[in-house]
């Protein structure tokens, strides 16, 4: 049976990871390398890596670091933050990426979407959207989810898909950050509207809060970040919770 | 030993490249005939689009090369299915070592396509340690080779397909070692262990 995907997300600037690092037995919690690896060695599923520095100049920084980590870990990572065009992909395939994620850009000129599945391929392609409840509307939001933008969580993730995006990354900004879940009832519709994947993401806080993503939010993959960074939730532990409640993981 | 990973338009050939390198096994990423024809162990890897590959390898001759090669040759993912006999994707003729034909998953409410993530093998055998058995490993794919007298493990998804493949010199897995953790490490020791 397919499993539910448990995927750390790791926000990096300059080459650091930040947002705060707790990591116990790290000799360095600051560097991407050691924290993809330790996450790998503790069953992560895949990782996420979110480059909010993301200029010009540092996204050479970017694929530099990517090969350290497609040299270190051996489960599959993406890498996002910041690419608007084809040429900016290249260069993180080549390094070893195996998907990239677009967001903000992909809002913009949404034909990146086509242009990168055709590429590179659908599999390789993950479309992010921040989207934030206004009214009785998911809107979705671009530039961290501070930009509102004419486009509705439905109707973009429905068009993501047929332009050719092979995952929708799915972030409620009302949730993100707040430890009290993530949102289950969009997540339920997207699951319901697409044939593609959805990963969960934003609210993470307790165990029950991943079940909650994967048996009513019907998620195929729920992602986090402080909760797994400062050690609330330890991933080992999470993936038990899950199995004892039926929920197919790989341990 | 010396691996030789066959160069071509693959997408993963980096993963692959690095996953061996963990290994601390000697390979080269290479197009040269010569090359490859003197490995002890070829590795045919894939991620892309069937027909399109088929051309690339045709243009650059590789598919007659591959198909008369005497050592130990592992295809990965699309690889895999080049060495079957046809595709369904745009509806490809391929190598024809596997006398089989590839299929797509038909999406269902309850399973999407491409299937992507970690699911388990089953009914695993022949080069394949037994002890890998239920042990998930990485997929992503939208098309499938059906169950066939080739089949050296199974894995159940929409229906059940094979996950890996042995004919004689020719040994195939529809997921990726190169990303499967441990269990993936051990899959790819087991074919650079194998002897005919």
């Amino acid at each position: 049976m397919l499993t539910k995907r448990i995927i750390p997300c790791l926000d990096i600037k300059d080459g650091r990871t930040v947002k705060g690092v707790k990591f116990v037995d790290l000799r360095d919690a600051g560097d991407p390398v050691e924290l993809a690896a330790a996450y790998a060695a503790q069953g992560a599923d895949e990782i996420v890596l979110l480059d909010i520095s993301a200029t010009n100049e540092k996204r050479k920084t970017m694929a530099a670091l990517v090969e350290k980590i497609a040299a270190r870990i051996n489960i599959p990572f993406t890498v996002g933050g910041g690419i608007s065009s084809v040429e900016d992909v290249a260069p993180l395939l080549a390094a070893g990426a195996d998907k990239v994620s677009i967001n903000s850009s992909a809002v913009k000129h949404p034909e990146l979407i086509d242009q990168l599945a055709k590429e590179f391929g659908s599999q390789f392609v993950v479309l992010a959207i921040d989207a934030r409840k206004v009214g009785n509307q998911w809107i979705v939001h671009t530039h961290g989810g501070v930009v509102p933008t004419d486009r509705k969580l439905f109707s973009w993730a429905k068009e993501g898909q047929a332009r050719g995006a092979g995952e929708i990354l799915f972030t409620s900004m009302d949730h993100d950050g707040t430890k009290s879940g993530f949102a289950l009832d969009p997540l339920q519709k997207l699951n319901e509207l697409l044939s593609v994947p959805v990963i969960a993401s934003g609210g993470a806080g307790h165990l029950f809060h991943f079940a909650e993503a994967f048996i009513t939010g019907r998620a195929d993959a729920a992602l986090a970040a402080g909760v797994f960074h400062f050690g609330e939730i330890k991933i080992p532990e999470l993936k038990l919770f899950l199995k004892s409640n039926n929920i197919p993981v790989r341990l | 030993m010396n691996i030789a990973v066959i160069q071509y338009n693959a997408g993963n050939i980096r993963s692959v490249a690095f996953a061996l390198e963990r290994l601390g096994v000697n390979y080269i990423v290479t197009d040269q005939p010569e090359e490859i024809l003197k490995a002890d162990k070829v590795i045919f890897p894939g991620v892309g689009e069937a027909r399109s590959t088929m051309s690339y390898l045709k243009e650059k001759k590789l598919d007659q090369l591959i198909i008369a090669l005497r050592q130990p040759v592992l295809g990965i993912c699309l690889g895999m299915q080049l060495l079957c006999r046809h595709s369904e994707e745009n509806n490809t003729p391929c190598l024809g070592v596997f006398d089989v034909s590839v299929k797509k998953f038909v999406s269902t409410p309850q399973s999407k396509v491409p299937h992507m993530g970690w699911n388990a093998l089953t009914n695993v055998g022949d080069w394949l340690a037994s002890s890998i058995t239920e042990k998930q490993v990485y997929f992503v794919h939208s098309y499938y080779v059906p169950i066939n007298p080739f089949t050296t493990a199974t894995t159940i998804y929409t229906v059940p397909f094979s996950a890996a493949l042995r004919k004689n010199n020719f040994y195939g897995v529809q997921f990726h070692p190169e990303k499967s953790a441990e269990t993936g490490e051990m899959i790819l020791k087991n074919f650079l262990h194998s002897s005919l």
